[in-house]
C-alpha cells in the first residue's frame, strides 16, 4: 500500500502535462471546431527551436518567451495558409489535412534537428520537494498548467477579444454579421493553441527527453484528457488531464502492467465517446426554435 | 424626397449557378422605413444579403455616398449596416447579454456603449429580465427581440430586417411592431424592412417596394401601394377596405 501514494503523485505530475497539451486542442477546437491531430508535433517542433537558443547561450526564460513567441506566430501561420482554405471541406480532408502536417512536421523536425536524442534543461532547482514524491520540476510543470489554465479562463470569459473568439467558434456567419474579422480570430486562436503547445512541449521535455518521436504517446494521453473533459472545455481538459494521468498509473502498476498503459488511454476516449459524448465538462447547447 | 443613403441600381445575385435577383432599382431615404414586400421566393432575403456582402453579387450599391458593392460582409457593417437575418442568427451558447456586447463589439466608445445597454434594455425589458440566460433557452419572441437589439448595438445608420414577424405568436409580433415602431421614431436610424406579412409592413413603412420573382414591379407611397388593386389582391388578402 505504501507504493499507492507515489503513484498518485506520479500520476497527477503526468497528468498536469496532458492536461497542457490537452489544453491547446481546447483552443484549437474552441476557434474553428478541429481537433488538430499534428498539435504535439508543432509542439515538439518549437521546444527543438527553445533547444538551439539555450544552445546558442540564451538564457532559459527569454529562450523560452521567444519560443512562446515563434509558436504563436507559426500557429498562426499554419491557419492563414492552409486551414482557412478547407473551411468548407468536409470533415474527412480537414482530418487527412491534420494528418498529413504531423507527418510533415515530423520529418521536417527530423531532417533539421536530426534524430538524436537530446536533453532539455527545467526551469525548476534540481532538488526535490513535497517530501520526494514529485520533483520539483514535476511540481513546476502543474504549476505552470495551472497558469495557463487561468489566463486562457480569463481570456475566453471576460476579455471582450475572448467573447469575439467564443462567437466567431459559434456562429461565423452571425460574428460578421455584428463586423467581426473572423479570418483574424480563427488565426488567433490557432496562434494560441501554437504558443499553449509549445509551453507543454517545453514541460514535457525535461521529463522524456527531446526527440521528433516525444508527442507520439502524449499525445494520445491529451486526446483522451480533451475527449473526457469535454473537447470544447478549458477546465475540462485540465482536470480530465489529471483523471487520466492518475488513471494511467494506478491502472499501468495495479492492473494491466506499464506495456498496456496507451491502451488505457485508448479505451477511455472510446468509453467516453459512447457513454458521453460531452464529456465530463463539456456542455450541450440547448436550443429553442 | 429626403436624401438618400443607400443607392442600389442594377443589383444581380444568385446561389451557384441560379439567379434569384435580376437588376434591382432600389433607393433607402435617411431616416424612416422602406418595405420590400414580395411572396416566399421572390428575393428579398437574397436582396439583403447581398447588400451586405452575404451572397456573390453585381451592381452598383452605394451607401452615404460610398460604393460598396465590392466589400466584405464585415466592412459593411462597419461603416454603420446592422442586419437582423432570416433566423435571427443568436449566438445561441453565449448568454442574452454577451449577444448584445457582441453587437457592439466594432465600437470604440465605451460610455455609448453602457448607455445603449440601459436604452436597449429598457425597450426590451424582458432581454433585462433574462440577460444571463444561455441565448438558445429564450423563446422565439425573445431571441428575435434580442436579434433587433443586438443590430441597434451597433448604433447602425441603415437597419436591414429580414422578416421580424416570422414564426411569432400574433400577440408577440404586436408588440415587437410597437418597439419597431419606436426605434423608428427615437432613434436616427433608417430602417429597409422585408416582410410577407405585407399589411403590417405597410403600418409601419413610409415607401414601399414589391419583389416579384427577382425584379421590381412596384414602387411609391405605402400609402399608395396599399392601395394599389394588384397588390391588395395578392398581398393583402382581399377586399380594399
Amino acid at each position: 500500500m505504501n507504493t499507492l501514494l507515489p503513484q498518485l503523485a506520479a500520476g497527477l505530475a503526468t497528468g498536469g502535462i496532458y492536461a497542457s497539451l490537452a489544453l491547446a486542442l481546447v483552443m484549437v477546437y474552441r476557434s474553428t471546431h478541429h481537433v488538430n491531430f499534428a498539435q504535439g508535433e508543432m509542439a515538439m517542433f518549437c521546444t527543438f527551436i527553445a533547444s538551439l537558443l539555450i544552445e546558442a547561450g540564451w538564457p532559459y526564460w527569454a529562450a523560452f518567451a521567444a519560443t512562446v513567441a515563434i509558436a504563436f506566430a507559426l500557429g498562426a501561420a499554419i491557419e492563414a495558409v492552409l486551414i482557412r482554405r478547407l473551411r468548407h471541406a468536409p470533415v474527412l480532408s480537414t482530418v487527412v489535412v491534420f494528418v498529413a502536417l504531423l507527418v510533415i512536421l515530423h520529418s521536417i523536425s527530423g531532417w533539421l534537428f536530426g534524430y538524436a536524442i537530446r536533453s532539455f534543461p527545467s526551469p525548476f532547482p534540481e532538488a526535490g520537494t513535497g517530501g520526494g514524491l514529485v520533483s520539483a520540476h514535476q511540481l513546476g510543470a502543474v504549476g505552470m498548467t495551472l497558469a495557463m489554465l487561468l489566463v486562457v479562463y480569463l481570456f475566453f470569459r471576460h476579455s471582450p477579444l475572448g467573447l469575439q473568439m467564443r462567437a466567431t467558434a459559434e456562429n461565423p456567419v452571425s460574428s460578421r454579421l455584428v463586423g467581426v474579422r473572423v479570418d483574424r480570430m480563427l488565426a488567433l486562436g490557432w496562434g494560441l493553441a501554437g504558443a499553449i503547445g509549445a509551453v507543454a512541449g517545453m514541460m514535457i521535455a525535461p521529463v522524456v527527453f527531446l526527440d521528433v518521436h516525444m508527442m507520439s504517446g502524449v499525445l494520445v494521453y491529451a486526446f483522451a484528457a480533451a475527449v473526457l473533459g469535454g473537447i470544447g472545455s478549458a477546465p475540462g481538459a485540465v482536470i480530465g488531464g489529471f483523471i487520466v494521468g492518475v488513471l494511467e498509473n494506478l491502472v499501468g502498476t495495479y492492473v494491466v502492467g506499464a506495456e498496456l498503459k496507451l491502451t488505457v488511454a485508448l479505451v477511455l476516449i472510446i468509453a467516453v465517446l459512447v457513454a458521453r459524448p460531452n464529456g465530463l465538462f463539456g456542455k450541450a447547447v440547448v436550443v429553442r426554435v | 424626397m429626403s436624401e438618400v443613403l443607400l443607392d442600389v441600381r442594377g443589383l444581380e445575385a444568385g446561389y451557384g449557378h441560379s439567379r434569384v435577383l435580376f437588376g434591382i432599382d432600389l433607393q433607402v431615404p435617411v431616416a424612416g422605413v422602406t418595405a420590400l414586400l414580395g411572396a416566399n421566393g421572390a428575393g428579398k432575403t437574397t436582396t439583403l444579403r447581398a447588400l451586405c456582402g452575404m451572397v456573390r453579387r453585381q451592381g452598383q450599391v452605394t451607401f452615404a455616398g460610398r460604393r460598396i458593392d465590392t466589400f466584405a460582409t464585415e466592412d459593411i457593417v462597419r461603416l454603420g449596416v446592422a442586419h437582423v437575418p432570416d433566423g435571427r442568427g443568436t449566438f445561441a451558447g453565449l448568454s442574452a447579454e454577451e449577444n448584445l456586447r457582441m453587437g457592439a463589439c466594432t465600437r470604440t466608445d465605451k460610455a455609448g456603449v453602457r448607455e445603449d445597454f440601459e436604452r436597449l434594455y429598457e425597450y426590451f425589458p424582458r432581454l433585462k429580465e433574462r440577460r444571463h440566460q444561455q441565448a438558445g433557452t429564450l423563446s422565439g419572441g425573445e431571441q428575435q427581440m434580442l436579434a433587433i437589439a443586438r443590430a441597434l448595438m451597433l448604433r447602425p445608420r441603415l437597419l436591414l430586417m429580414d422578416e421580424p414577424s416570422f414564426g411569432l405568436a400574433p400577440n408577440v409580433v404586436q408588440d415587437i411592431f410597437r418597439i419597431m415602431r419606436r426605434v423608428r421614431d427615437e432613434q436616427r436610424v433608417a430602417i429597409l424592412l422585408v416582410e410577407q406579412n405585407a399589411g403590417l409592413a405597410l403600418d409601419l413603412a413610409d415607401t414601399a417596394y414589391l419583389l416579384e420573382t427577382g425584379r421590381i414591379v412596384l414602387h411609391g407611397p405605402a400609402a399608395a401601394v396599399r392601395n394599389n388593386e394588384a397588390v391588395h389582391a395578392a398581398y393583402l388578402g382581399g377586399e380594399i377596405a
